[in-house]
Protein backbone atom coordinates (compact mmCIF):
# COMPACT_ATOMS: atom_id res chain seq x y z
CA UNK A 1 0.00 0.00 0.00
CA UNK A 2 0.81 3.48 -0.51
CA UNK A 3 -0.22 5.69 1.55
CA UNK A 4 0.51 9.20 -0.49
CA UNK A 5 -1.70 7.06 -3.48
CA UNK A 6 -4.65 6.46 -0.85
CA UNK A 7 -4.74 9.91 0.21
CA UNK A 8 -4.83 11.18 -2.99
CA UNK A 9 -8.39 10.24 -3.31
CA UNK A 10 -9.41 12.03 -0.30
CA UNK A 11 -7.07 15.71 -2.25
CA UNK A 12 -9.26 14.93 -5.25
CA UNK A 13 -12.66 14.96 -3.63
CA UNK A 14 -11.19 18.07 -2.14
CA UNK A 15 -10.73 19.42 -5.79
CA UNK A 16 -14.20 18.32 -6.98
CA UNK A 17 -15.87 19.86 -3.81
CA UNK A 18 -13.91 23.69 -3.96
CA UNK A 19 -14.79 23.59 -7.73
CA UNK A 20 -18.68 23.01 -6.76
CA UNK A 21 -18.47 25.48 -4.63
CA UNK A 22 -16.69 27.92 -6.70
CA UNK A 23 -18.74 26.80 -9.83
CA UNK A 24 -16.13 26.20 -12.06
CA UNK A 25 -12.83 25.10 -11.92
CA UNK A 26 -10.01 23.33 -14.48
CA UNK A 27 -11.00 20.10 -13.38
CA UNK A 28 -9.62 17.49 -16.45
CA UNK A 29 -5.60 18.74 -15.38
CA UNK A 30 -6.33 19.28 -11.56
CA UNK A 31 -6.75 14.93 -11.84
CA UNK A 32 -3.82 14.84 -14.13
CA UNK A 33 -1.69 16.80 -12.08
CA UNK A 34 -1.87 16.31 -8.75
CA UNK A 35 -0.44 13.33 -8.01
CA UNK A 36 2.60 14.71 -8.99
CA UNK A 37 2.16 17.74 -6.65
CA UNK A 38 1.59 15.32 -3.68
CA UNK A 39 4.83 13.35 -4.58
CA UNK A 40 6.56 16.63 -4.65
CA UNK A 41 4.92 17.99 -1.40
CA UNK A 42 4.09 15.81 0.90
CA UNK A 43 7.67 13.49 -0.16
CA UNK A 44 9.83 15.05 -2.37
CA UNK A 45 10.59 18.69 -1.71
CA UNK A 46 12.25 20.18 0.80
CA UNK A 47 9.67 22.76 1.41
CA UNK A 48 6.71 23.14 3.93
CA UNK A 49 5.20 25.74 6.54
CA UNK A 50 8.25 25.62 9.34
CA UNK A 51 10.93 27.00 6.60
CA UNK A 52 8.53 28.25 3.93
CA UNK A 53 11.23 31.45 4.31
CA UNK A 54 14.28 29.70 4.83
CA UNK A 55 16.65 30.66 2.01
CA UNK A 56 17.54 26.92 1.73
CA UNK A 57 14.16 25.92 1.22
CA UNK A 58 13.72 24.13 -1.98
CA UNK A 59 11.27 26.60 -4.61
CA UNK A 60 8.52 24.93 -6.79
CA UNK A 61 6.13 27.31 -9.66
CA UNK A 62 3.21 25.91 -10.89
CA UNK A 63 3.17 26.81 -14.29
CA UNK A 64 0.26 25.34 -15.75
CA UNK A 65 -1.76 27.63 -12.83
CA UNK A 66 -4.82 26.87 -14.41
CA UNK A 67 -5.07 23.52 -11.75
CA UNK A 68 -4.47 25.46 -9.16
CA UNK A 69 -7.48 23.78 -7.41
CA UNK A 70 -5.29 20.37 -7.09
CA UNK A 71 -2.38 22.83 -5.81
CA UNK A 72 -4.17 24.00 -3.08
CA UNK A 73 -5.88 20.60 -2.20
CA UNK A 74 -1.98 20.07 -1.71
CA UNK A 75 -0.83 22.53 -0.17
CA UNK A 76 -3.41 22.68 2.26
CA UNK A 77 -2.59 19.01 2.94
CA UNK A 78 0.80 20.35 3.41
CA UNK A 79 -0.27 22.85 6.45
CA UNK A 80 0.08 25.99 4.37
CA UNK A 81 -3.46 26.44 4.77
CA UNK A 82 -6.92 25.02 6.47
CA UNK A 83 -8.62 23.26 3.18
CA UNK A 84 -12.13 24.08 4.68
CA UNK A 85 -11.23 28.12 4.27
CA UNK A 86 -10.14 26.75 0.57
CA UNK A 87 -13.51 25.09 -0.47
CA UNK A 88 -15.46 27.57 1.26
CA UNK A 89 -14.29 30.95 -0.32
CA UNK A 90 -12.62 29.41 -3.34
CA UNK A 91 -13.22 32.16 -6.18
CA UNK A 92 -16.23 33.75 -4.07
CA UNK A 93 -16.24 37.39 -4.45
CA UNK A 94 -12.90 38.84 -2.40
CA UNK A 95 -11.49 35.95 -1.73
CA UNK A 96 -7.70 35.12 -1.91
CA UNK A 97 -8.49 32.07 -3.30
CA UNK A 98 -8.58 32.81 -6.64
CA UNK A 99 -8.86 30.60 -10.08
CA UNK A 100 -4.76 30.84 -10.44
CA UNK A 101 -1.40 30.78 -7.64
CA UNK A 102 -0.98 34.22 -5.90
CA UNK A 103 2.00 34.70 -3.73
CA UNK A 104 0.37 36.96 -1.18
CA UNK A 105 -0.81 33.18 0.09
CA UNK A 106 1.79 31.18 1.74
CA UNK A 107 3.54 28.32 0.33
CA UNK A 108 2.90 30.16 -3.20
CA UNK A 109 6.31 31.64 -4.54
CA UNK A 110 5.14 33.35 -7.96
CA UNK A 111 1.92 34.27 -9.73
CA UNK A 112 1.42 32.60 -12.29
CA UNK A 113 -1.57 32.01 -15.01
CA UNK A 114 -0.05 32.80 -18.49
CA UNK A 115 1.51 29.88 -19.53
CA UNK A 116 5.33 30.03 -20.63
CA UNK A 117 6.46 31.67 -17.69
CA UNK A 118 7.14 28.83 -15.13
CA UNK A 119 10.44 27.21 -16.43
CA UNK A 120 11.86 30.57 -17.66
CA UNK A 121 11.60 32.27 -14.10
CA UNK A 122 12.70 28.85 -12.36
CA UNK A 123 16.20 29.60 -14.56
CA UNK A 124 16.66 32.68 -12.59
CA UNK A 125 15.90 30.84 -9.35
CA UNK A 126 18.19 27.75 -10.16
CA UNK A 127 20.49 30.51 -11.36
CA UNK A 128 20.22 32.61 -8.28
CA UNK A 129 20.95 29.06 -5.99
CA UNK A 130 24.29 28.28 -8.11
CA UNK A 131 25.33 31.95 -7.80
CA UNK A 132 25.08 31.78 -4.06
CA UNK A 133 26.43 28.20 -3.79
CA UNK A 134 23.19 26.89 -2.09
CA UNK A 135 21.93 23.40 -2.42
CA UNK A 136 18.41 24.10 -2.90
CA UNK A 137 16.62 22.11 -5.71
CA UNK A 138 14.13 24.11 -8.30
CA UNK A 139 10.93 22.33 -9.38
CA UNK A 140 8.41 23.47 -12.25
CA UNK A 141 5.41 21.47 -13.79
CA UNK A 142 4.21 22.21 -16.65
CA UNK A 143 1.01 21.26 -19.03
CA UNK A 144 1.93 19.96 -22.75
CA UNK A 145 -0.43 21.78 -24.28
CA UNK A 146 1.65 24.59 -22.35
CA UNK A 147 4.74 23.13 -24.86
CA UNK A 148 3.80 25.53 -27.90
CA UNK A 149 4.85 28.67 -25.91
CA UNK A 150 8.11 29.87 -27.48
CA UNK A 151 9.09 30.88 -23.84
CA UNK A 152 9.30 27.27 -22.63
CA UNK A 153 11.90 26.76 -25.23
CA UNK A 154 13.99 30.04 -24.55
CA UNK A 155 14.03 28.41 -20.76
CA UNK A 156 15.13 25.44 -21.97
CA UNK A 157 18.10 26.65 -23.70
CA UNK A 158 19.39 28.66 -20.82
CA UNK A 159 18.52 25.86 -18.55
CA UNK A 160 20.93 23.52 -21.02
CA UNK A 161 23.69 26.66 -21.50
CA UNK A 162 23.94 26.99 -17.92
CA UNK A 163 23.89 23.21 -17.04
CA UNK A 164 21.35 23.91 -13.98
CA UNK A 165 21.19 20.42 -12.44
CA UNK A 166 19.54 21.76 -9.48
CA UNK A 167 16.29 22.70 -11.87
CA UNK A 168 14.10 20.00 -12.57
CA UNK A 169 10.82 20.75 -14.48
CA UNK A 170 7.96 17.79 -14.53
CA UNK A 171 5.53 17.98 -17.99
CA UNK A 172 1.99 16.76 -16.98
CA UNK A 173 1.67 14.66 -20.37
CA UNK A 174 -2.16 14.74 -20.52
CA UNK A 175 -2.18 14.84 -24.23
CA UNK A 176 -5.54 16.44 -23.90
CA UNK A 177 -5.98 20.29 -24.19
CA UNK A 178 -8.92 22.67 -24.13
CA UNK A 179 -9.45 22.20 -27.90
CA UNK A 180 -9.07 18.37 -28.12
CA UNK A 181 -5.77 16.28 -28.17
CA UNK A 182 -2.28 17.87 -28.23
CA UNK A 183 -1.14 15.87 -30.88
CA UNK A 184 -3.75 16.85 -33.37
CA UNK A 185 -3.45 20.42 -32.04
CA UNK A 186 0.37 21.07 -31.79
CA UNK A 187 1.89 17.84 -32.19
CA UNK A 188 4.99 17.25 -29.87
CA UNK A 189 6.39 14.38 -31.24
CA UNK A 190 9.67 12.88 -29.50
CA UNK A 191 9.08 15.24 -26.92
CA UNK A 192 12.06 13.57 -24.61
CA UNK A 193 14.15 14.17 -27.87
CA UNK A 194 13.12 17.75 -27.80
CA UNK A 195 14.74 18.06 -24.59
CA UNK A 196 17.43 16.19 -24.90
CA UNK A 197 18.66 18.19 -28.29
CA UNK A 198 18.55 21.24 -25.56
CA UNK A 199 21.16 19.61 -22.89
CA UNK A 200 18.17 18.01 -20.46
CA UNK A 201 18.09 14.72 -18.56
CA UNK A 202 15.35 12.98 -20.01
CA UNK A 203 12.58 10.63 -17.85
CA UNK A 204 9.63 9.52 -18.61
CA UNK A 205 7.72 7.47 -16.50
CA UNK A 206 3.82 6.75 -15.40
CA UNK A 207 2.91 9.92 -13.58
CA UNK A 208 0.05 8.49 -11.32
CA UNK A 209 2.82 6.02 -9.67
CA UNK A 210 4.06 6.71 -6.93
CA UNK A 211 7.08 5.04 -6.93
CA UNK A 212 8.00 5.79 -10.48
CA UNK A 213 7.78 9.31 -9.28
CA UNK A 214 9.60 9.02 -6.34
CA UNK A 215 12.52 7.21 -8.36
CA UNK A 216 12.55 10.16 -11.18
CA UNK A 217 12.98 12.93 -8.51
CA UNK A 218 16.07 10.85 -7.20
CA UNK A 219 17.22 10.57 -10.41
CA UNK A 220 16.85 13.92 -11.21
CA UNK A 221 18.97 14.86 -7.89
CA UNK A 222 21.38 12.54 -8.40
CA UNK A 223 21.82 13.62 -12.19
CA UNK A 224 24.85 16.44 -12.17
CA UNK A 225 25.68 19.01 -14.96
CA UNK A 226 22.12 19.21 -16.93
CA UNK A 227 18.86 19.87 -15.86
CA UNK A 228 16.07 16.91 -15.70
CA UNK A 229 12.55 16.72 -17.50
CA UNK A 230 10.52 14.05 -16.01
CA UNK A 231 7.53 13.75 -18.73
CA UNK A 232 5.18 12.06 -16.34
CA UNK A 233 2.56 10.71 -18.66
CA UNK A 234 -0.84 11.11 -16.93
CA UNK A 235 -4.88 10.73 -17.67
CA UNK A 236 -6.72 13.76 -17.45
CA UNK A 237 -9.51 13.28 -15.49
CA UNK A 238 -7.89 10.66 -13.28
CA UNK A 239 -9.78 8.84 -10.85
CA UNK A 240 -13.27 8.66 -12.42
CA UNK A 241 -14.20 7.12 -15.98
CA UNK A 242 -16.89 10.08 -15.63
CA UNK A 243 -13.43 12.04 -16.44
CA UNK A 244 -11.39 10.41 -18.03
CA UNK A 245 -9.57 11.59 -21.43
CA UNK A 246 -12.31 13.73 -21.88
CA UNK A 247 -11.34 16.91 -23.49
CA UNK A 248 -14.13 18.56 -22.53
CA UNK A 249 -13.73 18.09 -18.82
CA UNK A 250 -10.99 20.55 -19.16
CA UNK A 251 -13.23 23.08 -17.52
CA UNK A 252 -16.79 22.33 -15.80
CA UNK A 253 -18.58 21.64 -12.93
CA UNK A 254 -20.01 18.16 -12.15
CA UNK A 255 -23.60 17.73 -12.31
CA UNK A 256 -25.26 16.01 -9.06
CA UNK A 257 -25.39 12.70 -10.58
CA UNK A 258 -21.64 13.23 -12.21
CA UNK A 259 -20.56 13.91 -8.90
CA UNK A 260 -22.23 10.87 -7.13
CA UNK A 261 -20.68 8.96 -9.22
CA UNK A 262 -17.32 10.45 -9.41
CA UNK A 263 -17.30 9.53 -5.48
CA UNK A 264 -18.27 6.54 -6.03
CA UNK A 265 -15.23 5.84 -8.38
CA UNK A 266 -12.95 7.62 -5.58
CA UNK A 267 -14.04 5.52 -3.09
CA UNK A 268 -13.45 2.45 -5.33
CA UNK A 269 -10.22 3.63 -6.35
CA UNK A 270 -8.92 4.45 -3.15
CA UNK A 271 -9.88 1.02 -1.72
CA UNK A 272 -7.71 -0.92 -4.07
CA UNK A 273 -5.18 1.36 -3.36
CA UNK A 274 -5.37 0.31 0.56
CA UNK A 275 -5.37 -3.02 -0.72
CA UNK A 276 -2.16 -2.52 -2.87
CA UNK B 1 28.66 69.01 -24.68
CA UNK B 2 28.44 66.51 -22.24
CA UNK B 3 29.48 63.31 -24.15
CA UNK B 4 28.26 60.22 -21.67
CA UNK B 5 24.98 58.67 -22.27
CA UNK B 6 22.54 58.03 -19.65
CA UNK B 7 23.18 54.27 -20.37
CA UNK B 8 26.46 54.78 -19.43
CA UNK B 9 25.68 56.63 -16.27
CA UNK B 10 23.96 53.79 -15.09
CA UNK B 11 26.29 51.30 -15.88
CA UNK B 12 29.19 53.65 -13.65
CA UNK B 13 26.91 53.34 -11.01
CA UNK B 14 26.63 49.55 -11.08
CA UNK B 15 29.75 49.18 -11.41
CA UNK B 16 30.59 50.66 -8.36
CA UNK B 17 27.89 49.98 -6.44
CA UNK B 18 28.46 45.94 -7.25
CA UNK B 19 31.75 45.92 -5.39
CA UNK B 20 29.87 46.19 -2.15
CA UNK B 21 26.77 44.89 -3.06
CA UNK B 22 26.97 41.03 -3.86
CA UNK B 23 23.33 40.96 -4.70
CA UNK B 24 23.42 43.10 -7.47
CA UNK B 25 23.02 41.35 -10.73
CA UNK B 26 23.06 42.50 -14.47
CA UNK B 27 21.49 40.47 -17.41
CA UNK B 28 21.49 41.40 -20.73
CA UNK B 29 20.27 39.84 -24.33
CA UNK B 30 23.14 39.93 -26.00
CA UNK B 31 22.74 44.03 -25.68
CA UNK B 32 25.67 44.82 -23.48
CA UNK B 33 27.41 46.90 -26.02
CA UNK B 34 24.06 48.63 -26.43
CA UNK B 35 23.44 48.96 -23.36
CA UNK B 36 26.99 50.57 -22.93
CA UNK B 37 27.05 47.68 -19.94
CA UNK B 38 30.34 46.00 -21.54
CA UNK B 39 32.55 47.53 -18.58
CA UNK B 40 30.03 45.67 -16.17
CA UNK B 41 30.58 42.99 -17.48
CA UNK B 42 34.13 43.09 -17.54
CA UNK B 43 34.08 44.48 -13.83
CA UNK B 44 31.47 41.71 -12.24
CA UNK B 45 31.21 38.71 -14.34
CA UNK B 46 29.91 36.45 -11.52
CA UNK B 47 27.49 38.98 -11.51
CA UNK B 48 26.22 39.27 -14.90
CA UNK B 49 23.57 36.76 -17.22
CA UNK B 50 23.66 36.60 -20.44
CA UNK B 51 20.62 35.37 -21.85
CA UNK B 52 21.11 35.77 -25.33
CA UNK B 53 18.39 37.30 -27.60
CA UNK B 54 15.42 36.20 -26.08
CA UNK B 55 13.18 39.04 -24.01
CA UNK B 56 10.73 36.83 -22.25
CA UNK B 57 13.11 34.35 -20.71
CA UNK B 58 15.45 37.69 -20.03
CA UNK B 59 12.77 39.08 -18.06
CA UNK B 60 11.09 35.61 -16.32
CA UNK B 61 14.62 34.64 -15.43
CA UNK B 62 15.44 38.10 -13.87
CA UNK B 63 12.43 37.60 -11.36
CA UNK B 64 13.20 34.33 -11.08
CA UNK B 65 16.81 35.74 -9.55
CA UNK B 66 14.88 38.56 -7.77
CA UNK B 67 12.62 36.32 -5.80
CA UNK B 68 15.76 34.42 -4.50
CA UNK B 69 17.48 37.60 -3.08
CA UNK B 70 18.71 39.15 -6.04
CA UNK B 71 18.12 42.97 -7.23
CA UNK B 72 17.84 42.51 -10.90
CA UNK B 73 18.74 45.50 -13.17
CA UNK B 74 17.54 44.19 -16.64
CA UNK B 75 19.34 46.29 -19.80
CA UNK B 76 17.53 45.53 -23.38
CA UNK B 77 16.48 48.09 -26.32
CA UNK B 78 13.48 49.47 -24.77
CA UNK B 79 11.00 48.52 -28.06
CA UNK B 80 12.09 44.63 -27.52
CA UNK B 81 11.84 44.91 -23.61
CA UNK B 82 8.25 46.90 -23.29
CA UNK B 83 6.74 45.09 -26.07
CA UNK B 84 8.16 41.53 -26.38
CA UNK B 85 8.65 41.01 -22.57
CA UNK B 86 5.35 43.10 -22.07
CA UNK B 87 3.95 39.41 -20.37
CA UNK B 88 6.64 39.06 -18.34
CA UNK B 89 6.99 42.68 -17.12
CA UNK B 90 3.15 42.16 -16.03
CA UNK B 91 3.09 38.90 -14.46
CA UNK B 92 6.47 37.56 -13.31
CA UNK B 93 7.74 41.41 -12.26
CA UNK B 94 5.15 43.57 -11.61
CA UNK B 95 2.22 41.19 -10.45
CA UNK B 96 4.12 38.77 -8.58
CA UNK B 97 6.40 41.69 -7.34
CA UNK B 98 9.92 40.97 -7.53
CA UNK B 99 13.02 43.55 -7.20
CA UNK B 100 13.43 43.90 -10.97
CA UNK B 101 14.56 47.15 -12.80
CA UNK B 102 13.87 46.73 -16.26
CA UNK B 103 16.20 49.74 -17.94
CA UNK B 104 15.04 50.25 -21.78
CA UNK B 105 17.92 51.42 -23.31
CA UNK B 106 17.86 53.85 -26.99
CA UNK B 107 13.97 54.84 -25.96
CA UNK B 108 11.41 56.30 -27.90
CA UNK B 109 12.87 57.06 -31.44
CA UNK B 110 16.90 56.95 -30.61
CA UNK B 111 17.27 54.17 -33.41
CA UNK B 112 15.81 56.81 -35.56
CA UNK B 113 16.68 55.28 -38.84
CA UNK B 114 15.98 52.03 -38.15
CA UNK B 115 12.36 52.34 -38.29
CA UNK B 116 9.43 51.57 -36.54
CA UNK B 117 10.40 47.77 -35.32
CA UNK B 118 12.87 50.23 -33.29
CA UNK B 119 11.14 52.59 -31.84
CA UNK B 120 9.21 52.86 -28.41
CA UNK B 121 7.29 55.10 -28.51
CA UNK B 122 4.23 53.38 -26.69
CA UNK B 123 6.61 52.43 -23.79
CA UNK B 124 4.97 54.69 -21.23
CA UNK B 125 1.36 53.72 -22.11
CA UNK B 126 2.35 50.41 -21.69
CA UNK B 127 4.54 49.84 -18.27
CA UNK B 128 2.49 53.01 -16.16
CA UNK B 129 -1.01 51.01 -16.92
CA UNK B 130 0.85 47.77 -14.95
CA UNK B 131 -0.73 47.87 -11.26
CA UNK B 132 2.66 47.50 -9.21
CA UNK B 133 5.05 48.74 -12.09
CA UNK B 134 6.96 52.52 -10.97
CA UNK B 135 8.27 54.22 -15.12
CA UNK B 136 10.53 56.60 -14.73
CA UNK B 137 12.48 58.42 -17.73
CA UNK B 138 15.57 60.59 -16.40
CA UNK B 139 16.86 63.58 -18.17
CA UNK B 140 20.90 63.98 -17.97
CA UNK B 141 23.18 61.80 -16.32
CA UNK B 142 23.42 62.90 -13.07
CA UNK B 143 19.63 62.62 -12.81
CA UNK B 144 20.26 59.48 -14.24
CA UNK B 145 23.08 58.13 -11.27
CA UNK B 146 20.24 59.98 -8.68
CA UNK B 147 18.07 57.56 -9.83
CA UNK B 148 19.58 54.64 -9.92
CA UNK B 149 21.12 55.27 -6.42
CA UNK B 150 17.65 55.93 -5.27
CA UNK B 151 16.24 52.33 -6.86
CA UNK B 152 18.90 50.39 -5.10
CA UNK B 153 17.51 51.41 -1.76
CA UNK B 154 13.50 49.53 -2.34
CA UNK B 155 12.45 46.25 -3.57
CA UNK B 156 9.86 47.05 -5.71
CA UNK B 157 9.55 46.45 -9.66
CA UNK B 158 10.40 49.29 -12.20
CA UNK B 159 10.74 50.60 -15.34
CA UNK B 160 13.45 53.09 -16.59
CA UNK B 161 13.26 54.65 -20.53
CA UNK B 162 17.03 55.93 -21.05
CA UNK B 163 17.88 57.40 -25.02
CA UNK B 164 20.99 56.16 -26.76
CA UNK B 165 22.48 59.90 -27.41
CA UNK B 166 23.99 61.95 -24.34
CA UNK B 167 22.32 64.47 -23.44
CA UNK B 168 23.72 68.02 -22.42
CA UNK B 169 23.76 68.32 -18.72
CA UNK B 170 20.99 70.35 -16.98
CA UNK B 171 22.05 69.40 -13.81
CA UNK B 172 25.70 69.88 -11.99
CA UNK B 173 27.41 66.87 -10.72
CA UNK B 174 27.24 66.33 -6.81
CA UNK B 175 24.45 69.24 -6.49
CA UNK B 176 21.76 67.59 -8.90
CA UNK B 177 18.30 68.95 -6.77
CA UNK B 178 16.64 65.26 -7.03
CA UNK B 179 14.08 64.20 -4.61
CA UNK B 180 12.88 60.19 -5.43
CA UNK B 181 9.13 60.73 -6.89
CA UNK B 182 9.10 64.23 -6.58
CA UNK B 183 9.30 66.31 -10.26
CA UNK B 184 12.73 68.46 -10.38
CA UNK B 185 11.32 72.48 -10.83
CA UNK B 186 13.87 74.01 -13.34
CA UNK B 187 12.15 77.35 -13.45
CA UNK B 188 9.10 78.91 -12.32
CA UNK B 189 6.73 81.54 -14.11
CA UNK B 190 3.36 82.65 -14.27
CA UNK B 191 2.13 82.61 -17.90
CA UNK B 192 3.00 78.52 -19.12
CA UNK B 193 4.08 75.25 -17.41
CA UNK B 194 5.87 73.28 -19.75
CA UNK B 195 5.79 69.82 -18.23
CA UNK B 196 8.40 67.60 -19.60
CA UNK B 197 10.45 64.39 -19.08
CA UNK B 198 13.64 62.30 -20.42
CA UNK B 199 15.50 64.22 -24.18
CA UNK B 200 12.47 66.91 -24.02
CA UNK B 201 13.39 68.69 -20.89
CA UNK B 202 16.73 70.14 -21.98
CA UNK B 203 14.37 71.89 -25.03
CA UNK B 204 11.93 72.96 -22.35
CA UNK B 205 14.23 74.73 -20.19
CA UNK B 206 15.52 76.20 -23.67
CA UNK B 207 12.24 77.39 -24.26
CA UNK B 208 11.69 78.83 -21.04
CA UNK B 209 14.65 81.33 -22.35
CA UNK B 210 13.26 81.71 -25.31
CA UNK B 211 10.21 83.04 -24.23
CA UNK B 212 11.82 84.95 -21.36
CA UNK B 213 12.94 87.18 -23.68
CA UNK B 214 9.57 87.91 -25.24
CA UNK B 215 8.57 88.86 -22.14
CA UNK B 216 6.55 85.42 -21.32
CA UNK B 217 7.53 83.73 -18.09
CA UNK B 218 7.38 80.07 -18.11
CA UNK B 219 7.16 77.39 -15.41
CA UNK B 220 9.69 74.26 -16.46
CA UNK B 221 9.08 70.72 -14.75
CA UNK B 222 11.29 67.99 -15.14
CA UNK B 223 8.98 65.23 -14.49
CA UNK B 224 11.35 62.16 -14.94
CA UNK B 225 8.82 60.08 -12.28
CA UNK B 226 5.94 59.42 -14.66
CA UNK B 227 4.58 56.80 -12.36
CA UNK B 228 4.14 57.44 -9.41
CA UNK B 229 3.46 60.82 -10.96
CA UNK B 230 4.00 64.27 -8.94
CA UNK B 231 0.24 65.49 -9.05
CA UNK B 232 1.35 67.57 -6.34
CA UNK B 233 3.81 69.29 -8.58
CA UNK B 234 1.26 69.45 -11.50
CA UNK B 235 -1.20 71.61 -9.68
CA UNK B 236 0.71 73.90 -8.41
CA UNK B 237 2.48 74.71 -11.24
CA UNK B 238 -0.69 74.92 -13.50
CA UNK B 239 -2.68 76.68 -10.71
CA UNK B 240 0.57 79.34 -10.89
CA UNK B 241 0.03 79.18 -15.28
CA UNK B 242 -2.66 80.13 -18.06
CA UNK B 243 -2.22 77.10 -19.49
CA UNK B 244 -0.23 73.84 -19.68
CA UNK B 245 2.10 72.46 -22.60
CA UNK B 246 3.45 68.79 -22.11
CA UNK B 247 6.12 67.31 -24.48
CA UNK B 248 7.45 63.89 -24.56
CA UNK B 249 9.26 61.89 -26.97
CA UNK B 250 6.27 59.32 -26.65
CA UNK B 251 2.96 58.35 -28.80
CA UNK B 252 -0.02 61.15 -28.09
CA UNK B 253 -1.84 58.31 -25.93
CA UNK B 254 -1.66 57.06 -22.90
CA UNK B 255 1.57 59.22 -22.23
CA UNK B 256 2.74 62.30 -20.28
CA UNK B 257 0.33 63.84 -21.58
CA UNK B 258 -2.64 62.08 -20.98
CA UNK B 259 -1.65 61.31 -17.48
CA UNK B 260 -0.93 65.38 -16.82
CA UNK B 261 -4.58 66.00 -18.43
CA UNK B 262 -6.44 63.46 -15.84
CA UNK B 263 -4.82 65.68 -13.39
CA UNK B 264 -5.28 69.13 -14.62
CA UNK B 265 -8.95 68.55 -15.77
CA UNK B 266 -9.57 66.87 -12.61
CA UNK B 267 -7.63 69.78 -9.45
CA UNK B 268 -7.75 72.92 -11.94
CA UNK B 269 -8.89 73.05 -15.76
CA UNK B 270 -7.61 75.15 -18.19
CA UNK B 271 -6.07 73.84 -21.63
CA UNK B 272 -3.40 71.57 -21.92
CA UNK B 273 -1.50 70.99 -24.93
CA UNK B 274 0.01 68.13 -25.62
CA UNK B 275 3.30 67.84 -27.67
CA UNK B 276 4.29 64.05 -28.44
CA UNK B 277 5.15 62.04 -31.93
CA UNK B 278 2.51 61.68 -34.36
CA UNK B 279 0.35 58.30 -34.47
CA UNK B 280 2.39 56.84 -37.22
CA UNK B 281 5.34 55.83 -38.06
CA UNK B 282 7.75 58.86 -37.59
CA UNK B 283 10.02 60.06 -40.46
CA UNK B 284 13.27 58.59 -40.89
CA UNK B 285 16.38 60.61 -39.64
CA UNK B 286 18.55 61.18 -36.40
CA UNK B 287 16.70 61.99 -33.34
CA UNK B 288 17.58 65.62 -33.58
CA UNK B 289 16.09 65.50 -37.05
CA UNK B 290 13.00 64.10 -36.04
CA UNK B 291 12.43 66.02 -33.12
CA UNK B 292 13.06 69.25 -35.15
CA UNK B 293 10.48 67.89 -37.89
CA UNK B 294 8.02 67.54 -35.57
CA UNK B 295 8.22 70.65 -33.35
CA UNK B 296 9.91 68.97 -30.80
CA UNK B 297 12.50 71.60 -29.80
CA UNK B 298 12.91 74.65 -28.06
CA UNK B 299 12.08 77.01 -31.24
CA UNK B 300 8.55 74.45 -31.34
CA UNK B 301 7.87 74.53 -27.68
CA UNK B 302 7.87 78.45 -27.34
CA UNK B 303 5.76 78.55 -30.13
CA UNK B 304 3.22 76.76 -28.71
CA UNK B 305 3.34 78.85 -26.02
CA UNK B 306 3.35 82.06 -27.92
CA UNK B 307 0.23 81.38 -29.53
CA UNK B 308 -1.34 79.93 -26.02
CA UNK B 309 -1.18 82.97 -24.14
Amino acid sequence: MNSLKVKSFDLRKNVIDMIIEGKGGHIGGDMSVIDILISLYLKNMNVSPANKDDENRDRFVMSKGHSVEAYYAVLAEAGFFDIRDVIAQFSKFGSKFIGHPNNKLPGIEMNSGSLGHGLPVCVGMALAGKMDKKDYRVYTVMGDGELAEGSVWEGAMAAGHYKLDNLCAVVDRNRLQISGCTEDIMCHDDLGARFASFGWHVITIDGHNYDELDAAFAEAKATKGQPTVIIANTIKGFGSPVMENKANWHHKVPTADEYEQIMKDFAQRKEAALNE
Amino acid sequence: MNKIPNRQAICDVLIEQANTDKDIVVLCSDSRGSASFAPYVAAHPDQYVEVGIAEQNLVSIAAGLAKCGKKSFVASPACFLSTRSYEQAKVDVAYSNTNVILIGISGGISYGALGMSHHSAQDIAAMASVPNMRVYIPSDRHQTKCLIEALLKDEKPAYIRVGRNPVEDIYEEGNVPFEMDKATVIAEGTDVAIIACGEMVKPAADAAELLKAKGISATVLDMYCIKPLDTEAIIKAANNAKAVITVEEHSPFGGLGSMVSQVVGRECPKKVINLALPDEPVITGTSQEVFDYYGLNAEGIAKTAMELV
